[in-house]
C-alpha cells in the first residue's frame, strides 16, 4: 500500500516546519539526501533489540 | 651531538632550552621561520602568534636566568586546533560564522596548561568546520596539504594539528577526537596522536561539536612526547562537567619502562578486518607481529557501534548550531551544511535508542578486556585520499570516501576508550596508523607498548625529506 510508504522528503518538509528550521530550496536535496542516509544508518541501531533494563548512561562513564 | 632544532622532539628541545644549550626565544624563532617557509605549502596555520610567543619565549629566557624552574615543556613551541580558546584572540572552530564572535577572554584548560609547562603557543590550526569532517578541505579557510604528498589530504577534522607536527613546523599539537579527529589525520600524517579517555583530559575552552564523544588529545612525533603532554594535560576541570576525578596515569614512567612480558595483546577482528585496503590491515599485523600477538578478538555488533555514533554526532551537533543553522544556513561550509540541517530532523527515539545501544555496547566490550589488555586495529581503511576525492574503490565497490574514513576510529571513541594512534611509515608509500586500545582509563599501558614498538623502530614519525 502506498500510503504506508514513507518519504523522507515529505517528513523533511514537514518536521523542519515542525521544529521552525527554514530550508532554503536550494539545500533541501542535500538535507532530504542526508536525512535518507541517516535513516539508513538509524535502523542498524532501532532493529537491534535491547534488554529492557538497559539506560541511558546519566553521566557518561566509559 | 647538537640538537637539530628543526627534527627535535618536544622533550629533547625543552632539555636543551632547560640547560641553557639554546635559548627558548631561538627554538620559538626557529619554529616562527618554519612557518613563514613552509605553511604557505600545508596550510596548517589559520593565526600565527608571532608578537606574544616571542614575548612568551623571552620571559622563560629570564625565568632560566634567575634559576627559576621554567617548566617540562620549556622553550617548546606549540600550536592548537583553532576550537581551542585563546585569550584575546576568536575561536573559530573553523567557521566563518564564529569569526563574527568577540576574543575568547580566557584560555582553554589545556592551552593554560601547556602554557604553565613552559610551552609557548604559536598559533592556531585549521579543521573541519565545527569538526565535522575526517579532511580538512575547509570551504572558509581552505585544504590543510599532507606533508608526505601535498596532493592528498592531511585528515581531518584536526587536520592542521596532525599536518604541523608531521611537516615540523612545530614538534607538538593539541587536536580533537569525536569520532576519529585526532587519530584519522595522525595515521593519514603519520604521526602519534592520542586520544585518550572520555571524560579524562578537560574540554573547558573548547567549541564542543558532539558532547557525548568530544575529547582532546596531543599530536607528537615520539612516544615520549605524547606521555609528557598528556601527563601534563591530565587533571580535573570544575570548567569541564565531564572531567573525572581519577588518580592520574604516569605515562612518562610507562612509556620508558620498554618492558610489557605479560601484557594480553589481542587483534580486533571481524569489522576490523573488513573494508580496508590491505595494506591497512598489513600495517596491523606488522605491529601484531612485532609484539606477538596472534589471537583475535570480537568487538560485538561494532557496525551497530558505529552507526550509533552516527545518529548521536547528527543529533547533537545540530541542537549545539540550531540558531546559525535556522537564520543563516548560507554562512555554514557546504560540506557541513546539509549534514547539519538533515541532523537537526532526528526523531527523539533514534537519539535514546542510540544512547541506550552505547550502554549495552560499553557493558560487552567491558567483558572482552577481562580477557585482554590491548587491542590492535586499523586507524584508517587506507592512506591519505587526494585532495578533492569523492570516492573510493574497496572490495570492488565504488564508496563515498569522506564518511568511510571512520570505519575504525567510530566504534571506540563511541564509549570513549583510550586510543593511540601508531605512525607505520613505508618505503616510497603513504603512512597508516595502528590504534591501540585499552580499557577505559588505562592510557599509561597503552603508552608503555608504545614505547616498546617506538624502540624497535615498527613505529616511527620522522620529518618527512624536504619537498
Amino acid at each position: 500500500m502506498s500510503e504506508k510508504t514513507f518519504e523522507p522528503a515529505e517528513y523533511v518538509e514537514q518536521m523542519a516546519r515542525l521544529v521552525d528550521l527554514p530550508l532554503q530550496p536550494e539545500n533541501r536535496a542535500g538535507v532530504v539526501e542526508n536525512f535518507a542516509r541517516i535513516q539508513a544508518v538509524a535502523k542498524l541501531v532501532t532493529e537491534f533489540p535491547l534488554p529492557e533494563e538497559i539506560e541511558v548512561a546519566p553521566v557518561f562513564e566509559p | 651531538m647538537t640538537l637539530d632544532l628543526n627534527r627535535a622532539d618536544a622533550v629533547s628541545l625543552a632539555a636543551a632550552v632547560r640547560t641553557g644549550q639554546v635559548s627558548a626565544k631561538d627554538a620559538v624563532s626557529a619554529a616562527l621561520n618554519r612557518i613563514a617557509a613552509r605553511d604557505k605549502a600545508l596550510n596548517c596555520f589559520t593565526s600565527v602568534t608571532a608578537d606574544t610567543a616571542l614575548a612568551a619565549a623571552e620571559e622563560i629566557d629570564r625565568k632560566i636566568a634567575r634559576g627559576e624552574d621554567p617548566g617540562p615543556l620549556a622553550g617548546v613551541p606549540v600550536a592548537v586546533k583553532n576550537l581551542f580558546d585563546i585569550a584575546g584572540t576568536t575561536t573559530l572552530a573553523g567557521s566563518k560564522i564564529n569569526a563574527e564572535k568577540p576574543p575568547a577572554t580566557q584560555d582553554a584548560t589545556a592551552v593554560s596548561r601547556l602554557k604553565q609547562a613552559g610551552a609557548v603557543l604559536v598559533g592556531s590550526l585549521n579543521m573541519d568546520e565545527y569538526a565535522y569532517g575526517f579532511v580538512t578541505e575547509n570551504a572558509h579557510y581552505g585544504a590543510t596539504h599532507n606533508p608526505h604528498d601535498l596532493t592528498r589530504i592531511a585528515g581531518g577534522s584536526s587536520g592542521g594539528s596532525a599536518a604541523a607536527v608531521a611537516g615540523g613546523l612545530v614538534p607538538l599539537t593539541l587536536g580533537s577526537d569525536t569520532n576519529g579527529s585526532i587519530r584519522v589525520p595522525a595515521a593519514f600524517c603519520g604521526v602519534y596522536g592520542l586520544k585518550p579517555t572520555y571524560g579524562r583530559l578537560s574540554r573547558a575552552g573548547t567549541v564542543l561539536f558532539a558532547g557525548s564523544f568530544d575529547h582532546i588529545g596531543p599530536f607528537a612525533r615520539s612516544v615520549r612526547d605524547i606521555a609528557t603532554a598528556f601527563d601534563i594535560l591530565q587533571g580535573l576541570d570544575d570548567r569541564d562537567p565531564v572531567c573525572c576525578d581519577r588518580p592520574l596515569a604516569e605515562t612518562q614512567l610507562a612509556s620508558s619502562l620498554q618492558e610489557i612480558a605479560g601484557v594480553r595483546i589481542a587483534i580486533a577482528g571481524d569489522y576490523f578486518t573488513k573494508g580496508a585496503e590491505p595494506a591497512a590491515l598489513e600495517a596491523v599485523e606488522q605491529v601484531a607481529r612485532a609484539l606477538g600477538a596472534t589471537q583475535y578478538v570480537t568487538l560485538p555488533e561494532a557496525h551497530r557501534a558505529r552507526a550509533a555514533a552516527f545518529v548521536i554526532t547528527a543529533c547533537e551537533g545540530a541542537s549545539l548550531h540550531l540558531d546559525d543553522l535556522r537564520s543563516r544556513p548560507q554562512d555554514f561550509d557546504p560540506a557541513t551544511r546539509d549534514r547539519f540541517l538533515a541532523g537537526a530532523l532526528i526523531p527523539a527515539s533514534w537519539y535514546i535508542g542510540a544512547q541506550r545501544f552505547r550502554r549495552w555496547f560499553r557493558d560487552r566490550v567491558r567483558e572482552v578486556f577481562q580477557d585482554v589488555d590491548l587491542i590492535l586495529a586499523p586507524t584508517t581503511p587506507c592512506p591519505a585520499p587526494a585532495i578533492g576525492q569523492q570516492k573510493m574503490i574497496l572490495d570492488g565497490v565504488e564508496i563515498l570516501v569522506r564518511p568511510h574514513l571512520g570505519l575504525f576510529t567510530q566504534p571506540l571513541s563511541f564509549i570513549g576508550l583510550p586510543v593511540l594512534s601508531v605512525p607505520i611509515q613505508r618505503a616510497g608509500a603513504l603512512p597508516l596508523g595502528v590504534q591501540l586500545v585499552a580499557a577505559p582509563y588505562n592510557e599509561a599501558l597503552i603508552l608503555r607498548v608504545a614505547g616498546v614498538l617506538e624502540a624497535m623502530g615498527v613505529v616511527s614519525a620522522p620529518v618527512p625529506v624536504a619537498e
